[in-house]
């Protein structure tokens, strides 16, 4: 069959949409403007390993890692419960599990700020009881918070389906060996989840990472996360330079933790890029 | 008998938790003041500035007409490369599909900003164009990817015995292999067309101030700060998700009943 010819359009788009495009970012990260036009220099980089630059960098990390650690915490029980055999109505739990993740990103992130502002609904519960009303957005904790419900599900969908996927089997065949529930979790269950549990890992902590939105919103305007300061140099600031260095800096962590969560999560047919 | 109910009780904070914010959502887009915490009576007045408001009007507008037509070009588009990337050698192959994961492994920031650097590059102005072009990039690989595994369970005798029937290649392709394609071309328009409607990050930094969609509108809302409008365009998206989801579901198990019979 000769049908090759019909990618060919695509490979040009493909050239012009996506090759040519990052190569313009790599360009303008190894470039500063100058009078005499561009001069190829690591300024930008350097740039970036000024303290104020490596705390931004160091914050979205560890917000993005506890958000991550906090996801698989709540994330794996309720896979575990879902998953479970007890459990009837199975597939009409997940609808209702899923069914948030439809909603629009942004106008979920919006109902957290009509929750947690100063006199917003919980601090008026809170009155109530006579509490003072405390300060709830604009900190790590409001954007963590905003992580977490945003990315759960994506933690628990792959658990979830892994975990299902378990033949029955061999869990009885654990117990029919004199293990008890504990020994079976620890054992079977759990090792045989880890596939889910990567795959759940490294789909939290990228959005989570690369996010300006949940930033900007819960965190207020001077919060900063990587994906700001890239936001900020592209809308406000106009440094096109320093603001390429650092999507190219965040490419590279995202390769990285994707290189690291495959190479625990081999079991899975290879594919893709990596 | 109690872990059970401890495990019950572990799904409803859960699903408290998920639910709790969009359900105050909802009842507060019905309250008749600004306040977001005491309750002044019902009203329906949010809705009816929300429908009089020209911008959020227009981004509808803009929201539906760019989600129908990046996912019709890029599912056109994307079978038709999914063909010509089926039928390639292996290195050749290994190479695009490569270079087509690419927007999906890629943080939506980094694409949305290389492709703004690329317009401005090529001296295009940002506007309704380029956001559909941004769109059509981001929707194509999707289509690609759910039109190949449907390629690779495709006989391919099939369509050789339509030409040996003596039908022409274009008559076999739409009545043999398209037919045969089509739930993966249908999964992928899908995917395609929420992807669209639900983009943000993308259409962010590749439109200008005239040309916005729902989610830019909401963002520069919210900036601000509460707008009870937001809280009424919330209720009318979350039901119709949950009224497009409830028909999925129902003509999907009815698919599967009937197979079962």
């Amino acid at each position: 069959m000769k049908r090759r010819f019909l990618a060919y359009p695509y490979f040009i788009w493909m050239i012009i949409f996506i090759v040519v495009p990052l190569i313009l970012v790599l360009f303008y990260s190894l470039t500063i403007s100058t009078e005499n036009g561009f001069v190829f220099t690591l300024d930008n980089f350097k740039t970036f390993l000024q303290p104020i630059y490596l705390k931004v960098l160091w914050r979205s990390l560890s917000l993005a890692g506890i958000s991550t650690l906090i996801c698989l915490i709540l994330g794996y029980p309720t896979a575990l419960i879902l998953a479970s055999r007890q459990m009837s109505k199975k597939s009409f739990l997940m609808f209702l599990f899923v069914l948030p993740m439809w909603m629009n990103f942004l106008l979920r992130t919006y109902a957290w700020l009509t929750l947690l502002e100063k006199n917003g609904f919980i601090n008026t519960i809170l009155s109530f009881f006579g509490i003072e009303p405390i300060q709830l957005l604009y900190n790590d904790g409001a954007v963590i918070l905003g992580m977490v419900y945003n990315f759960l599900p994506f933690m628990v969908l792959p658990i979830y389906s892994v975990l299902k996927k378990i033949n029955h089997s061999v869990i009885e065949a654990a117990e029919d060996l004199g293990a008890n529930q504990y020994i079976v979790f620890r054992k079977v269950i759990f090792p045989l989840s880890l596939p889910g549990v990567f795959s759940g890992i490294s789909m939290v902590f990228m959005p989570a990472v690369t996010t300006f939105v949940i930033s900007r919103l819960l965190g207020g305007g001077q919060y900063m996360l990587i994906g700001n300061l890239i936001e900020r140099q592209f809308t406000s600031v106009y440094d096109w330079h320093f603001g390429s260095a650092v999507s190219i800096i965040m490419m590279i962590i995202i390769l990285i933790s994707m290189g690291v969560m495959s190479k625990y999560d081999n079991q899975q047919e290879g594919g893709g890029l990596w | 008998m109690v872990r059970n109910a401890i495990n019950r009780l572990y799904l409803f904070i859960i699903f408290l938790f998920l639910y709790a914010p969009i359900i105050v959502l909802i009842i507060f887009s019905f309250n008749d003041s600004k306040s977001r915490s005491h309750w002044n009576g019902f009203t329906l007045k949010w809705y009816i500035e929300l429908f009089q408001d020209p911008i959020i009007k227009k981004a509808l507008f803009y929201t539906i007409t760019i989600a129908i037509l990046s996912s019709l070009i890029a599912t056109v588009v994307g079978t038709i490369a999914a063909i010509g990337i089926h039928n390639m050698n292996d290195w050749k192959k290994t190479v695009i599909l490569n270079i087509n994961y690419l927007p999906i492994l890629n943080p939506d920031i980094v694409t949305g900003v290389s492709l703004m650097i690329l317009f401005i590059f090529a001296r295009i102005r940002l506007g309704f164009l380029t956001m559909l072009l941004s769109h059509i990039v981001f929707n194509i690989p999707y289509v690609i990817l759910s039109v190949l595994p449907k390629l690779r369970q495709l006989n391919k005798h099939l369509y050789e015995a339509a030409l040996d029937l003596g039908a022409t290649p274009v008559y076999a392709f739409f009545k043999v292999m398209l037919p045969e394609l089509m739930p993966g071309i249908i999964t992928g328009a899908l995917l395609a067309f929420t992807l669209s409607v639900d983009d943000f990050v993308i259409s962010f930094f590749n439109t200008s101030s005239g040309v916005t969609n729902l989610s830019i509108t909401i963002f520069s809302m919210a900036r601000i700060g509460i707008n009870p409008k937001i809280n009424a365009l919330s209720t009318l998206m979350f039901l119709t998700v949950l009224i497009l989801l409830f028909i999925v579901n129902i003509r999907t198990s009815k698919d599967i009943k009937e197979e079962k019979l």
